[in-house]
């Protein structure tokens, strides 16, 4: 790292840390430098730090009630509702907060994408960011099977069944993902032993995530590689933790909001009615999260069309840092880019509206039309613009679009006068 | 180029000590895979007899074999002449009617969509079979795929007739 050598204060800080350098840990996790721009579309990775943490406690807490069997869970669910102190709370949290989880990790990911935040010298982080969106969607969908409702059954029986697309070897990979003939008690089982683990390993890439992310540093709102030595970082703590702080706690109210007025308002009612494996509900949809790639794969008029499609929407995610060919990485200075980015915006949540319809008349058109244009945008747009895009000039530092602005400065220094005495020399 | 690389004693060491290492690890790991793979108990429910006794002609009744429903369906004369008479150049997944049903009065399918395995709705559809609620698949009276993302006709199991009122399935 870039910090000059830590030394701990006392004796037993240096003893411990020639051993372990836990402390030295610490103290780069306080001062790692942060550019002093940073606005508060980057305070969500710590919010997402949050809410995993947060699904990983009620996740342990609900585990110590809910009984994974076929003839049991459904009850137990209740059991925890009704019978244990707290239990709905808990369980509210937990289902919420997989919600709030997906939220703040679309915002995050779109954050990323307007300020190209996945360009050089930040793949690996993107990469890996894109891993755990991965392992948080396959978490997610097999926690939704767990309380063995009818959207739990018939979701598990839609998505276990995408395998079977696979040419040759799909049936016996869907009878080996459900250990039996159709999704039943092994499969509910081994859901529940993969929705424990998953988590962990998620931890563990936020780890990695975090650590590539440390090596050349936060990417800011302007784009620019940041000077280090010249003021224009701020250390992590305590400038982005208050700041982080602040955000969390702003989203924590929305959070709440949901869980004690709205706790049932993005689920399915339909999953209060115990899995039935006789009945199909009469309109399968997802949690609203996966709502984009459900409308994908359903925009597709071929079984295995529609599942490659849905798989290289995630997947071509990970090919972005060498499809967007533009040198620029923010969209502040990239005009045509910017715009595209809202009509990829208006494009994913259309595609959620749309996985939510069913699949019939302009909704099928419409889908149809979204997933070519989500294509399109990252395929041929994007490599195309790196080559044909006129961009705006980008400034020497990322203090000039703030100090370059008329009459800013005058306006500090007559601030500045009204503290005289207090240090006013150190401002300049 | 042309100068040869003669394998040295210690290739071959190398070479044996990571066949044996992935062999053993291979081994290891096996029994990890195939214990998701259906399981004795599952297996030994593979074979489900059924009364159709009380079925009346027109009526379909829905019995569950392996944890999936099947649809047995007593077809009317009109169903039968229909599902015979459709033309094979009209079908995604080509086959007669004849080899769907050992008798044509009965009809007996997997009650599984072929697309993603929802349960299709019986006298549904444009096609007076069945039809598809999650991804709109229509099946016709011999279940066999008309229209939609379905790839194949429902699926028949294997059956028989043990007496005349009695279907074995499995």
């Amino acid at each position: 790292m870039n910090e000059t050598k830590y030394i701990p204060k006392s004796k037993l800080g240096q003893w411990l840390d020639s051993r372990l350098p836990l402390l030295t840990l610490s103290h780069h996790l306080q001062s790692y430098p942060t550019p002093k721009n940073l606005n508060y579309w980057w305070t969500f990775g710590g919010i997402l730090t949050f809410c995993l943490i947060t699904q990983i406690i009620t996740g342990l807490v609900l585990a110590m009630h809910y009984v994974a069997h076929v003839d049991h869970a459904f009850q137990s669910i209740e059991h925890i509702m009704r019978d244990v102190n707290y239990g709905w709370l808990i369980r509210y949290v937990h289902a919420n907060g997989a919600s709030m989880f997906f939220l703040a990790v679309y915002i995050h990911i779109f954050r990323s994408l307007f300020y190209g935040s996945y360009k050089t010298p930040r793949e690996v982080i993107w990469i890996i960011g894109l891993i755990i969106y991965i392992l948080m969607m396959a978490t997610a969908f097999m926690g939704y099977v767990l309380p063995w409702g009818q959207m739990s059954f018939w979701g598990a029986t839609v998505i276990t069944n995408l395998f079977s697309a696979i040419p040759l070897i799909g049936e016996s990979i869907t009878t080996w993902l459900w250990g039996g003939y159709s999704v039943d008690n092994p499969t509910l089982n081994r859901f529940y032993s993969l929705h424990y683990l998953l988590p962990f390993l998620t931890f563990g890439l936020v780890i990695l995530h975090i650590w590539a992310l440390h090596v050349p540093g936060n990417n800011n709102p302007i784009g620019i590689d940041v000077k280090k030595n010249n003021n224009e970082t701020m250390p992590f703590h305590p400038y982005m933790v208050m700041k982080d702080i602040f955000a969390l706690l702003v989203f924590i109210a929305v959070f709440l909001w949901f869980v004690f007025f709205a706790p049932n308002v993005l689920g399915h009612p339909d999953n209060y009615i115990e899995a039935n494996p006789l009945v199909t509900p009469a309109h399968i949809v997802p949690e609203w999260y996966l709502l984009p790639f459900y409308a994908i794969l359903r925009a597709i008029p071929s079984k295995l069309g529609g599942v490659i499609f849905m798989f290289a929407a995630i997947f071509i995610l990970m090919l972005l840092p060498w499809l967007d060919t533009s040198k620029v990485r923010s969209a502040v200075f990239r005009p045509i880019y910017k715009k595209l980015f809202w009509v990829l915006v208006f494009t994913v949540i259309l595609l959620g509206y749309l996985g939510a319809k069913p699949p019939e008349g302009i909704y099928l058109i419409l889908s149809r039309v979204a997933t070519a244009y989500y294509f399109i945008h990252f395929l041929i747009l994007l490599p195309m613009l790196g080559r044909y895009e006129k961009t705006d000039p980008l400034p020497m530092s990322i203090s000039d679009p703030v100090l370059d602005k008329p009459g800013v400065l005058d306006k500090f220094k007559k601030v500045a006068s009204k503290y005289e005495g207090e240090n006013v020399s150190s401002f300049k | 180029m042309s100068k040869e690389i003669k394998p040295k004693r210690r290739d071959f060491l190398f070479t044996a000590t990571y066949t044996i290492g992935a062999v053993g690890l291979g081994s290891a790991i096996w029994p990890l895979v195939h214990q998701m793979n259906p399981d004795s108990s599952v297996k030994a429910l593979l074979t489900t007899e059924v009364d159709i006794s009380n079925v009346e002609v027109g009526k379909t009744i829905t019995v569950l074999w392996r944890g999936k429903p099947i649809f047995i369906k007593r077809r009317t004369p009109k169903e039968i002449e229909e599902a015979a008479k459709v033309d094979l150049k009209d079908l995604k997944d080509p086959q007669k009617d004849s080899d769907r049903a050992k008798n044509p009065e009965w009809l007996v399918m997997v009650g599984v969509c072929t697309h993603l395995g929802c349960v299709p709705l019986g006298d549904k559809g444009e096609f007076k079979g069945w039809f598809c609620p999650c991804h709109g698949s229509h099946y016709d009276s011999s279940g066999r795929i008309r229209k939609g993302p379905a790839p194949k006709n429902l699926e028949i199991p294997k059956y028989e007739f043990v007496d005349s009122n009695t279907i074995k399935i499995g």
